[in-house]
């Protein structure tokens, strides 16, 4: 495959699941609604706090995991080098200059954050500039720009807020079921039907959604590999860097669950191949397949 | 009565096609322009910086009037390049005589060690590596905007709206002067 077909096959396979991921919805709510009789109420209060929710989040993104991560923000004065690399990418990508922080941590990785284009971040911890070489640093960049570029965080936002709706949901409904209140509907028996299918999705649907949700989250990193490459011009480059990040061992010591996502190699280093299923509970496609692709681009 | 709801919603598709294929176009259109002048902008930092790396070089390397020449020469032959086609011709020539320039600092020990020439040297590279970057957007902004055209049935909205295709940033081969290096 080369950068373009992978670029559309990446692009659509999102949309792809993204239609699944509401029609998912859109059958929860129908089961819930036929179970419990309360309809769409629970779907209209669930969707309003989510969303009040994950915004906030996503509005303040930057400034929270900055905050998380104890980076520091640089001038061109301070890393001419780095800021140079930045600027220039920027202007192949069309994109104005994000803000560019470093953290100072000798496990090499880096991460992009930030609502859309203009309010946009791009953050490298010290290790990355020390252990890469300038192509391999531009390769990484390039990455981290592309997932500004694509709206990703955007995208990852709404996901957030749709499985955030589908763990409220799963909860509202259970409460009702606890406490009782229920609608009598003429037809008993399709209304014991419809709470039987409830209950399993009540305790499913959580986890499905989360399932794809970093679905969604390993496709958009294989849209920033081949974006990113497209920018560059030159696949080795990252599918280099990606090698020698996956061969230090280091954990990334400020990263925490909330923003392990964020990055652009999975921080808590260790095994985690294994099992499919494994597999299926990564936010990062596995590092040898993205480098495999890259080098066949 | 449906063939006239179907004939209905067919011609309300299609003029919704051919409305976004037109936006697609006209913004197409705008973001070349743009892209154009992001490429100016970085033309206009190397000529800038052309005068103080001359005035630097004639400090130290007095006989080397040809090469100099050659640099002015290409300046001002970018500095009146209007059409896209002439500015790559002009941006070829100028890069190609300032690399010249740039390698006599290895025949000159006393330029090699100036902070000035160093300092010049980076900021050229620098400028180089815009100028490339900045030819690249804007080609990518050409190639996407001229497959719209290419396509079918796209081709159809941009030939009645009279929408042409835009050249891409490059010379020819036999246009770029080949320039010796001598030591």
């Amino acid at each position: 495959m080369n950068i373009y077909s992978q670029i559309s096959a990446n692009k659509r396979k999102t949309w792809v699941v993204m239609v699944l991921f509401i029609a998912f919805i859109t059958t929860i709510l129908f089961v819930y609604g036929k179970a419990s009789g309360y309809g769409y109420a629970y779907a209209g209060i669930g969707l309003i706090i989510s969303g009040i929710m994950v915004f906030s989040s996503y509005y303040y993104s930057d400034r929270m995991v900055l905050g998380m991560s104890k980076a520091k923000q640089i001038q061109k004065k301070d890393h001419p080098e780095l800021y140079r690399t930045v600027e220039n990418l920027c202007i192949g990508a069309g994109i104005p200059l994000p803000k560019i922080y470093i953290i100072d941590d000798s496990a090499p990785n880096a991460f992009a954050t930030g609502r859309d284009p203009k309010h946009s971040v791009i953050c490298v911890t010290t290790g990355i500039l020390d252990k890469l070489n300038k192509i391999e640093l531009e390769g990484v960049i390039a990455h981290e720009l592309s997932h500004i570029r694509n709206y990703d965080i955007r995208l990852m936002g709404i996901v957030t807020i749709l499985v955030g709706l589908v763990a409220l949901l799963a909860d509202f409904f259970t409460r009702s079921l606890w406490y009782g209140n229920r609608h009598r509907e003429e037809n008993n028996n399709a209304q014991g039907i419809f709470l039987v299918i409830g209950v399993i999705l009540a305790v499913l649907s959580p986890i499905i959604a989360t399932l794809i949700q970093l679905a969604i989250s390993r496709k958009r990193e294989f849209l920033a590999d081949a974006s990113g490459s497209l920018l560059t011009r030159y696949p080795e480059g990252l599918a280099s860097a990606l090698e020698k990040i996956s061969k230090d061992k280091e954990p990334l010591e400020v990263a925490n669950n909330a923003t392990a996502h964020l990055y652009i190699s999975n921080p808590f280093k260790g095994k985690i191949q294994g099992s499919w299923l494994a597999k299926l509970f990564n936010t990062h496609p596995p590092i040898e397949e993205r480098i495999k692709i890259l080098r066949s681009m | 009565m449906d063939l006239t709801l179907f004939l209905i919603i067919a011609i309300v598709l299609i003029a919704l096609f051919a409305w976004s294929t037109y936006n697609s176009l006209a913004t197409g259109k705008v973001r070349i322009k743009e892209a154009l002048s992001g490429i100016d902008v970085q033309l206009k930092r190397r000529i800038d910086l052309v005068p103080n790396l001359i005035g630097t070089v004639k400090g130290y390397a007095k006989h080397e009037k040809g090469l100099l020449e050659n640099v002015t020469k290409a300046r001002s032959s970018l500095m009146n390049a209007n059409t896209t086609h002439e500015k790559a011709v002009s941006d070829n020539m100028l890069s190609g005589a300032l690399k010249s320039l740039i390698a006599i600092g290895e025949a000159y020990p006393d330029l090699k060690a100036s902070q000035n020439f160093l300092n010049l040297q980076q900021e050229l590279s620098d400028i180089e590596a815009k100028i490339a970057y900045a030819r690249q957007f804007y080609n990518t902004n050409v190639s996407g905007y001229n497959s719209i055209l290419v396509n079918f049935p796209s081709s159809i909205i941009g030939s009645i709206f009279g929408f042409k295709a835009e050249e891409f940033f490059e010379a020819e081969e036999a246009e770029k002067k080949n320039v010796k290096v001598e030591f």
